[in-house]
């Protein structure tokens, strides 16, 4: 018994001195691993420290750009017409929402959202962006629309409001062809600027002033440093540069004459330019129909963009500036000027007009506005009375060059504004440029109607204006433009001469060539006597009617026979006061009949909207 | 006999403490732990008081379960052991029947009128338990042949666990088994001829697999070849120990844990946020605290009466090490990201009570004491 008890206690402390062994050595490789852990660790905190904590401040700051706010634009009064204004978009972050499509289904039963916005959320939705940046589903939310959204939101995880600056024109179609308006950035307009300074910008001008002064109205991109988290999201900014707002232009624009001529327009197609003689400002700019320029600022739908597009009225056109129309009789004071500078007309001269011209004297009949004729005229009853014989005959004793060379000065032919973008530079015909344009050579016949401002002859309302505010100037032509100042003082130059001075061999000649114009108005064989009449103040102006269908030698113009499209484009050009110039004007109402009958009293509304006090309706006390 | 036990006094263990059978130094280690864990966490969970509470409640039921377990007589547990093995076997077939879960892996058992667990937390410490038993019948040290029948009985389980697939638990279970006739005294020959026969067998595998399954092999040894997808844990939990430095960013103050940058900065890679915001000392005190822990565990090991016991508590102290280095070896990129957590640190209910269970396992083992010495 004894001896089996000491050999369990053997065997007993046998087993535990295994198990103790074997524990100790746990315990030892234990230690050493431990030891190992702690040597890792101390290996990334403290040998490769400086190296991590290099990466986790990477990881937490991020540079971001902020873009400068957009330069408001004033009209010369000062009116608002260009403004930035917050809307509210609806964003999505893919990151952080489940199931794309249900998501688009719950926003669907919120709020409208239209198949085409779906479709163009997908396509950005492939497009390259950083993690967790969010895309636009929706712009521009009503309070309605961000109401019901952040009611729901607990259905819509990834799903948030952001507000943003957006362009915003409080005048709609009024000022659209006059200063145009901006659009998101493209890829080819991204290529042209730098790159470091757009890299927050959403916007850039897309026409007219926008799009002249887009460098000057984007400003300098600030820099923010923020503190993110893994998400994206913006913590804290721990350093920021602030952005330089870009420059806010004051323009020549009158808010109130732009009003007056698209209202004198009454909804007829055409075009309106008034400009200051003073400056070469440009007042008024009215291309008819317009559009809201609203829609394109964040993306029009292509529902709405297809039917201006399609429009017959061909609202996207601006006819100011683009629109070429043959100058008709609008052409004759500087075409009389052209023949008086050079010598081959005599002011003074009489002769017969017998309803009709031939060259030699023999075959075809360039046939007078008047069927009957005028009579005995002399050059100033052409421009009064608008005699198309005086003027064939003056076209071809002064030579087609000779005239082109004299109306070259005037701006006809070549783009004009320094800051007027995408005008159209109309012809100007000559020899030199039938030959250019591989038209073949000129025949003399050609000269005649040219006389009358028809044939090749193609002017744009703004060259129509500019070149009136010339004779108003008795030769002072100045280059029209639409900014008047900068908020930053530097306005963008050119190297032309924004003036020029035409050379004036008789000084006389101008007196001559207005006052015949004043007659026009204000004389009582005038063509625009009718509206002159009751003027309270004297305007100088001079009626066009434009063909836009040759006639048949012997066929009469019979407007309620003919195709309103092919009916005459009425034109006026003048300027007022006559004596002491403030303002020069020039009207084309499209396949609106005569000159006299309807553009001449068109421009009257106008100029009185200049002239006169709204209130009483008479002469405004102090020139503007 | 040289025990250490004047070195850590537990003679003068409080008369409460002592009455419910549980063992001073190990509770104020495990509390230490968990309290400094709790310290973590809420930094972790971005100053989330109600998770912290919620974790909080889970350890206090660990901590009570512990107390339980440790109730009973060493005689009733080896009683039960073979039926709770048998069980938990059972369970795992379930598992791999009727198992839910997410990502393809079946993990958990939605039984009605219980609430959802993984069996396989439970087999953790069923498998020591069993292997421990059947080597135990027998005189130490271990001879061959007791030594396959209880290979067979890690094997059954760990292959179960792994067709889930849980690689990370299955290596555990597998390490708690093996554990247990390491400590039985196998003889070091066999231990060498087996790491020999391992290390032969790897490179034939490796020829054998397909492409395909040696690119995920790859992947899973060297996450950071995808910086993107598996990587980026590596690297952001690199950067955050890393960026922690000697003293660390101060608590709540660390960017990669605050900005959530981090991935699972509350459950597997909380040490991460540790080493960001207590630096090198806050890991060297955490250490300090799991080696005095375990150092007390395998003391009371060589304390319990019977080799069952010893052999148990000895395998689960070690398993507990495990945990403990395969998580820090993983979150500091020298290991491959399994998903183990760190104990009693980590948030989540399961493998805290499951741990708490084998510390109460382990004080349980000292109600049989040494006949000849007690």
């Amino acid at each position: 018994m004894f001896k089996s008890d000491l050999r369990q206690i053997y065997n007993r402390q046998q087993e535990r001195q295994v198990f103790t062994h074997r524990a100790i050595i746990g315990f030892v490789v234990i230690c050493l691993l431990s030891l190992g852990l702690l040597a890792r660790m101390a290996y990334l905190q403290v040998v490769q420290h400086d190296t991590y904590q290099d990466l986790a401040t990477q990881n937490r700051v991020q540079h971001e750009a902020v873009a400068p706010p957009r330069g408001l634009l004033y009209d010369r009064d000062g009116r608002l017409i260009a403004l930035n204004r917050p809307v509210k978009d609806l964003v999505v972050v893919p990151e952080q929402v489940k199931d794309i499509d249900s998501t688009i289904e719950v926003v669907r039963s919120l709020i409208e959202l239209s198949d085409e916005q779906v479709e163009r959320f997908e396509k950005r939705l492939k497009q390259r962006r950083r993690p967790f940046q969010s895309v636009t589903l929706r712009s521009k939310l009503s309070e309605a629309e961000v109401a019901s959204i952040s009611v729901d939101n607990y259905r819509l995880p990834g799903v948030r409001i952001e507000a943003r600056l957006a362009r915003y024109y409080p005048y709609g179609d009024l000022l659209t062809h006059a200063i145009g308006y901006v659009g998101r950035l493209n890829v080819s307009e991204l290529e042209k600027v730098d790159g470091k300074n757009y890299a927050a910008t959403e916007y850039h001008g897309k026409l007219g002033v926008e799009r002249f002064y887009e460098s000057d109205l984007h400003g300098q991109v600030g820099l923010r440093q923020v503190e993110t988290n893994a998400r994206g999201r913006v913590m804290r900014v721990l350093t920021q540069t602030d952005p330089v707002p870009g420059a806010d232009l004051t323009l020549y624009l009158d808010v109130e004459l732009q009003k007056a001529a698209t209202d004198a327009l009454a909804g007829r197609r055409g075009s309106v330019v008034v400009m200051d003689v003073r400056t070469g400002g440009i007042l008024a700019m009215v291309s008819a129909p317009s559009y809201d320029p609203n829609p394109f600022v964040t993306g029009i739908s292509s529902a709405a963009y297809r039917e201006l597009r399609q429009d017959p009225q061909i609202p996207l056109y601006n006819r100011a500036i683009r629109g070429q129309y043959p100058p008709g009789s609008t052409i004759k004071p500087l075409l009389a000027m052209s023949g008086l500078e050079a010598g081959t007309v005599n002011w003074d001269q009489r002769q017969f007009d017998p309803g009709f011209y031939q060259l030699g004297g023999e075959g075809r009949r360039y046939r007078d506005w008047l069927r009957t004729g005028h009579g005995y005229v002399r050059l100033a009853d052409g421009i009064i009375e608008s005699c198309d014989i005086v003027f064939y005959d003056l076209a071809v004793k002064t030579g087609i060059d000779s005239m082109a060379e004299y109306l070259g000065q005037f701006g006809f032919g070549r783009e004009l504004g320094m800051d007027i973008w995408g005008d159209a530079s109309g012809i100007l015909p000559s020899r030199e440029w039938k030959r250019s344009q591989g038209r073949g050579v000129w025949f003399p016949g050609e000269t005649v109607i040219s006389g009358i401002g028809q044939g090749f002859w193609l002017t744009t309302p703004l060259q129509l204006a500019a070149s009136t505010a010339a004779i108003a100037n008795k030769g002072l032509w100045r280059e029209p433009r639409m900014v008047a100042s900068s908020s930053l003082g530097d306005l963008p130059t050119v190297e032309r001469p924004l003036q020029i001075e035409i050379p004036n061999k008789d000084p006389r000649n101008w007196e001559r060539v207005i006052k015949a114009m004043v007659d026009v108005m204000h004389g009582n064989r005038g063509t625009a006597r009718a509206v002159g009449a009751d003027a309270q103040y004297r305007i100088a102006g001079k009626t066009g009617t434009a063909q836009v269908r040759g006639l048949g030698q012997d066929e009469d113009y019979d407007a309620d026979e003919i195709e309103e499209r092919f009916r005459d484009h009425a034109l006026f050009v003048g300027f007022a006061p006559a004596e002491a110039p403030e303002v020069a004007i020039a009207v084309i109402v499209e396949n609106g009949g005569g000159g006299s009958s309807t553009a001449a009293p068109l421009a009257k509304e106008v100029l009185d909207a200049y002239m006169l006090d709204p209130q009483s309706g008479q002469l405004r006390v102090s020139a503007r | 006999m040289s025990q250490p036990e004047s070195l850590v006094g537990y003679r003068r263990a409080p008369g409460l403490i002592r009455w419910l059978g549980l063992d001073g130094p190990l509770l104020a280690g495990l509390l230490a732990i968990m309290g400094f864990g709790l310290y973590v966490l809420y930094s972790a969970t971005g100053q989330d008081l109600d998770r912290v509470i919620a974790q909080s409640i889970r350890l206090g039921v660990g901590l009570i379960l512990m107390v339980v377990v440790a109730q009973f007589h060493p005689h009733r547990i080896r009683l039960l052991t073979p039926i709770g093995y048998a069980f938990g076997l059972l369970l795992l077939v379930l598992v791999l029947l009727f198992g839910t879960g997410a990502k393809g892996a079946q993990r958990w058992l939605d039984l009605p009128g219980l609430p959802r667990f993984q069996p396989s937390e439970l087999v953790k410490i069923l498998v020591p338990m069993m292997v421990a038993l059947w080597i135990s019948r027998e005189r130490l040290p271990i001879r061959i042949s007791v030594v396959w029948v209880a290979l067979i009985m890690v094997a059954v389980p760990v292959g179960m666990i792994a067709k889930q697939p849980d690689l990370g638990t299955s290596l555990l279970v597998a390490a708690s088994g093996l554990f247990v006739i390491l400590l039985a005294g196998l003889s070091w020959r066999w231990i060498l001829s087996a790491a020999a026969a391992g290390a032969v067998a790897l490179p034939l595998v490796w020829i054998n697999m397909r492409e395909y399954q040696q690119q995920r092999v790859l992947t899973f040894l060297d996450p950071e070849s995808d910086p993107l997808g598996a990587g980026w844990n590596i690297i952001q939990s690199k950067t955050a120990i890393g960026s922690g430095g000697f003293f660390g960013k101060g608590w709540q103050a660390g960017s990669q844990a605050q900005l959530d940058f981090l991935p699972e900065s509350h459950t597997d890679f909380i040490i991460a946020v540790l080493a960001e915001e207590l630096g090198l000392v806050g890991v060297v005190l955490l250490l300090s605290l799991y080696l005095f822990v375990i150092g007390r565990c395998l003391v009371l090991a060589s304390r319990a009466g019977e080799t069952w016991g010893r052999l148990l508590a000895g395998a689960l102290t070690m398993t507990i090490f495990v945990y403990v280095f395969v998580n820090i070896g993983m979150v500091s990129g020298i290991l491959p990201v399994v998903g183990v957590p760190l104990p009693l640190v980590s948030y989540g209910g399961t493998s805290a009570v499951t741990l708490l269970v084998s510390f109460g396992l382990i004080m349980a083992t000292q109600r049989e004491k040494n006949r000849v010495y007690g």
